[in-house]
């Protein structure tokens, strides 16, 4: 059976080749990248769709604040209101905050710098396509490049969070000011996960590391069941 | 007409631009800065202000960690 995982591409994505490559990484598993254009109005019948990271439309007036606008987001936005697992990596996450897909906002990291370095985060959730592969409580080392990845939610919304377990990933060493060190959160439904870390750049031995597959291949498993 | 959106962070949201300003007033003599806020100003040409409203809670400001003002200035 083929998982056919829809990756969006906005101006000024840049990660959407990573993406590509890591899900073709998986293709021995039976995944099958699928290039999402921002201007289309079409997921091209995928099971699965990445937002990945970058500067979508150049982070103009603040990252992900226009690429939720693109014509692509309003069939990203239905998938996800039917339960179809989507995942935004980095600007991605800010897409997926922007378009309320998931609560909260990510402002500047606290140390008004860009962080670009490799974290050990904590798999705090398996109930989601994009961590089913994981354990609850396993670390991962994964790269995080960013300037606006410190998450904020309001002290309501984040006590809700918590109580219904949809803190998906915490940093072990928060590099950016996170409120509860918080790495990457789930929709209500939790099929729709937003991360700041980059698997897609560890997918493979010969880039130093293959563990981001892990996320990747969680909605492989999903699929499976 | 000629309008001007003043877009800020709430209170209590952290603003390290303004902490980092905050900072480096006194570092060059200017002594009893309480609070500093950096905030965005974006001036926009319109035909008419009755959409400028939802302009600012649709893109120009995230609610949630924003709020803004705006005026009718020319």
């Amino acid at each position: 059976m083929t998982v056919r995982i829809g990756i969006t591409v906005f101006p000024g994505s840049n990660c959407d080749r990573d993406a590509m490559h890591a899900v073709g990484v998986l293709g021995r598993m039976g995944a099958e990248a699928v290039e999402l254009w921002h201007a289309d109005a079409d997921l091209k019948g995928v099971d699965a769709v990445v937002v990945p990271g970058g500067f979508s439309y150049g982070d103009y007036l603040r990252p992900g604040a226009i690429a939720r606008f693109a014509n692509v987001m309003g069939e990203v936005e239905r998938f996800a209101a039917d339960g179809g697992p989507v995942v935004g990596i980095c600007n991605g996450f800010q897409v997926l905050t922007e378009a309320h897909l998931l609560p909260g906002a990510l402002l500047q990291n606290t140390s008004l710098r860009f962080v670009s370095k490799r974290v050990r985060c904590r798999v705090e959730r398996t109930d989601t396509p994009w961590t089913a592969a994981c354990g609850v409580g396993e670390e991962l080392v994964l790269p995080v490049a960013h300037n606006e990845g410190n998450y904020f939610a309001d002290a309501a919304t984040l006590a809700r969070l918590e109580d219904e377990g949809r803190v998906v990933l915490r940093y072990v060493d928060n590099p950016n000011g996170s409120v509860n060190d918080i790495a990457g959160v789930c929709s209500e439904g939790r099929n729709v996960v937003g991360i700041m870390p980059h698997p897609e750049r560890v997918s493979d031995d010969d880039l130093g590391s293959a563990e981001g597959l892990k996320i990747l291949a969680s909605v492989l498993v999903g699929a499976a069941v | 007409m000629k309008v001007r959106v003043l877009v800020r962070p709430k209170p209590g949201i952290l603003d390290p631009q303004g902490e980092a300003v905050k900072g480096a007033l006194p570092a060059l003599g200017f002594t009893g800065v309480e609070t500093v806020h950096v905030g965005r100003l974006i001036e926009l040409e319109v035909e008419r202000d009755d959409e400028i409203d939802a302009m600012c809670r649709r893109l120009l400001a995230n609610p949630t960690t924003e709020e803004y003002e705006w005026e009718v200035v020319g």
